[in-house]
């Protein structure tokens, strides 16, 4: 396919992204998919602990890299602070064909009916913009559904007393537990909770010709060299390639939305594989960069029509900025529990998600993915010493005798929490960069203390030595969880998008990631992400098959 | 409108050529990783003789010998060696600095170089640097702890990370805490 024009552009190949381009295409849209990174070799960064996607000291192994992107984060003082994106603080999504899909743990949750109604739940949070999603987990469920059947999840909610209902079971048989796991689960029993397995993203059987997982140890922050591990790489973006009508450019950096004198959108300006500008015109525009490229691609986007950024005339883009707190407990035991099964992450509880006394929301508890030997050096009871023949005795005598629990704790959403673009700092291609700055609400921590007790009560009944807890909660939000960027809602005043994630200012610009979240749940946000790729995506196609241009 | 890119090839060149020596030097640390996987054969890539000595008595002292070998042996000096001219290239300025003010003290307080020193009184020399209270001229508002953090941290990598970076030599690390460097389950139980 030439530049010519095409039905539909989707910026970014990732969880959201890569579905709605394979809804699209499959539906006879013609569709150019951008990818700013390129298609993962899975041999590259096999066991590499230091060059991975979660231990990130020499660098992301998946992109972005530390030479041609930046970020300015906005510290408490109002000084300012440029940021690599191997460094936390740069709060990195993956640059590759299914970006995080590839290198993610691939916990699996549905989000429970009160995530996506948590005003109407809890009532208003002074200094939070908590609200209701303008759609319900009932309008999602199928959405779920065809995520967990078309990408692929092994699970089995019927432990889960507390779980979404559901009107199909997993397509694959759920993992089994490893040895810690099935110490946990005792413990858990015996103290009244609800233990089951963790529904995941990765084939425990050989599923949608594709093999089953042979449990290493490095798989969260890693490739699959099995490709048992299932993203939008190797489901639906393949399906979308292979129907004919889609396109993916990669290494393509797109950098602006074009607007003619009308004010309308006709597409996307952007740097080519060899840094050349160049443009793509299509009918409607689908962003999918991620809670921050995302707003920030809006944001760079100034014209006559939209002085402010695209979809930002009443200054919400890029607002409540949010992602997961994680927050747990550390155990210590007598024995050795570590099989090297792996990832690790088998096992988990929804007995904390909802209706905790004094505490907003909650999370999900879940046993850690394996900690790698330089991971685990970080691993030490309070006021351990962090070198010297201490830490390297420790090291080897409780590698294989520590057990984490841990959880992302659901974050009220601040309204000064956000993605700008930073006045002075660019990129490698000259486009202004992310600019982050703000607090996560005072609660988070109340949520993170409560949950990160109840992790520390379930190591003492499995009988740990010793115990800690790690609470988290304060500082500037975000991660690889990010979200809320560009919140979806009925009122155009107080959200960025509708309910189709269709962004209220633009009839034909459309929003297809964790951007859209109103809040993010207490669970990984992946198979929400990727849910909502159907919702948009069938929206669009179904439209557009009854000819609605979206004019 | 016109509907071509702002973004013009011109000020794209413009704009690449203020970053230049950071690309530059980005790429160099590129072909290290790709090229070269240990020195210790006298071919440094960013330290002098001097500084190479001071961090491998720095790291030996982060990962002590005992049982099993220790930061000097499992080629950490190495590892940060050839990070510093790749990844870590941003901090080639701390370590110059610091590990000249790291002689320099020595020397005023004595007279011997720190990896000469009785093994007690470089764990308390480092001491005082993790806690800031090394007192002279070399040591201003928090350099020495921000300082030995980083040479705690690059040694813990040299040590527990891949050896494809240069340190780690012989998996040490991995054989000291079980892990089997073929990860498949089952594979390492024969024999157990």
């Amino acid at each position: 396919m030439s530049k010519t024009h095409v039905n539909a552009v989707v910026v970014g190949a990732g969880a959201g992204g890569g579905v709605v381009a394979k809804e699209l295409s499959t539906h006879g849209m013609s569709v150019v998919l951008f990818e700013r990174g390129d298609w993962v070799p899975f041999d590259a960064h096999d066991t590499d602990e230091l060059l991975s996607q979660r231990t990130t000291v020499l660098g992301n192994a998946f992109g972005p890299d530390d030479a041609r992107y930046r970020r300015v984060v906005e510290n408490a003082d109002g000084s300012t602070t440029v940021v690599f994106p191997s460094e936390n603080d740069y709060n990195n999504v993956a640059a590759c064909v299914g970006s995080g899909t590839v290198s993610y743990g691939a916990m699996a949750w549905r989000f429970m009916a009160e995530d996506f109604r948590m005003k109407s739940t809890y009532g208003s949070v002074g200094g939070s913009t908590l609200e209701d999603w303008p759609v319900s987990y009932e309008d999602l469920e199928h959405c779920y559904e065809r995520a967990e059947w078309e990408i692929g999840v092994a699970g089995d909610a019927s432990g889960n007393p507390f779980g979404s209902p559901r009107k199909k079971p997993f397509p694959m048989p759920p993992f089994t537990y490893n040895t810690e796991a099935k110490m946990l689960e005792s413990a858990m029993k015996r103290i009244g909770l609800h233990p089951f397995p963790i529904p995941m993203l990765r084939n425990s059987v050989p599923y949608n010709d594709r093999p089953a997982c042979v449990r290493r140890r490095s798989c969260c922050g890693f490739a699959c060299p099995m490709n048992a591990k299932s993203g939008t790489h190797n489901t639906v973006i393949p399906t979308a390639l292979a129907s004919g009508n889609c396109e993916l450019r990669t290494n393509c950096v797109v950098a602006e939305l074009m607007v003619d004198d009308s004010g309308r959108i006709t597409g996307v300006h952007y740097f080519d594989a060899d840094g050349r500008g160049e443009t793509q015109t299509a009918d409607v525009i689908v962003i999918a960069a991620s809670a921050t490229e995302t707003p920030r691609l809006l944001l760079n986007s100034k014209s006559t029509h939209h002085p402010a950024g695209v979809g930002n005339g009443n200054d919400w883009v890029g607002r409540n900025f949010q992602g997961h707190a994680y927050t747990g407990a550390f155990g210590l035991f007598e024995e050795d529990i570590f099989d090297d099964v792996g990832p690790g992450a088998t096992i988990a509880i929804s007995d904390f998600s909802h209706h905790n006394k004094g505490i907003i929301g909650g999370g999900i508890l879940a046993n850690e993915f394996t900690r790698l030997p330089y991971l685990f050096t970080g691993i030490r009871p309070p006021g351990s010493p962090a070198w010297g023949k201490e830490h390297k005795a420790f090291q080897r005598k409780y590698f294989r005798r520590n057990v984490q629990v841990v959880g992302p704790i659901q974050e009220m959403p601040v309204f000064d929490s956000r993605v700008r673009v930073d006045p002075t700092v660019k990129d490698h291609w000259g486009i202004p960069v992310v600019r982050l700055s703000g607090t996560r609400h005072a609660r988070d921590v109340e949520g993170c203390m409560f949950l990160s007790s109840k992790a520390e009560l379930i190591l003492k009944e499995a009988g740990a030595e010793m115990t800690w807890q790690a609470v988290g909660g304060k500082g500037l939000s975000g991660g690889q969880h990010q979200a809320g960027t560009c919140r979806m809602g009925e009122d155009p005043k107080t959200s960025v998008t509708d309910r189709y994630g269709r962004i209220h200012e633009t009839p034909n610009v459309f929003v297809a990631d964790a951007s859209l979240h109103v809040t993010n749940g207490g669970f990984n946000p992946a198979l929400t992400i990727m849910a909502l790729g159907y919702w948009v995506g069938e929206h669009i196609t179904s439209e557009w098959q009854h000819g609605n241009r979206f004019t | 409108m016109n509907q071509k890119s702002k973004y013009s090839r011109r000020e794209f060149l413009a704009r690449a050529a203020l970053s230049a020596g950071t690309l530059s030097l980005a790429a160099s640390g590129l072909d290290l990783l790709n090229g070269c996987s240990s020195s210790g054969n006298g071919e440094r890539n960013f330290f002098n003789e001097d500084e190479y000595h001071l961090v491998e008595a720095i790291a030996e002292q982060i990962i002590p010998t005992d049982d099993w070998p220790g930061g000097r042996d499992a080629g950490v000096a190495d590892f940060i060696d050839i990070q510093l001219a790749g990844p870590y290239q941003r901090f080639q300025a701390d370590y110059r600095r610091g590990l000249a003010a790291m002689e320099r003290t020595c020397q005023e307080l004595y007279r011997v170089k720190f990896e000469n020193l009785p093994w007690d009184t470089q764990t308390a020399f480092l001491t005082r640097m993790e806690k800031g209270t090394l007192s002279s001229r070399d040591w201003d508002a928090g350099f020495a702890e921000r300082f030995f953090e980083l040479l705690r941290s690059h040694s813990l990598q040299g040590f527990y990370g891949s050896p494809r970076h240069g340190g780690n030599k012989n998996f040490v690390s991995y054989k000291m805490m079980g892990l089997d460097e073929i990860q498949t389950v089952g594979q390492n139980r024969y024999g157990a």
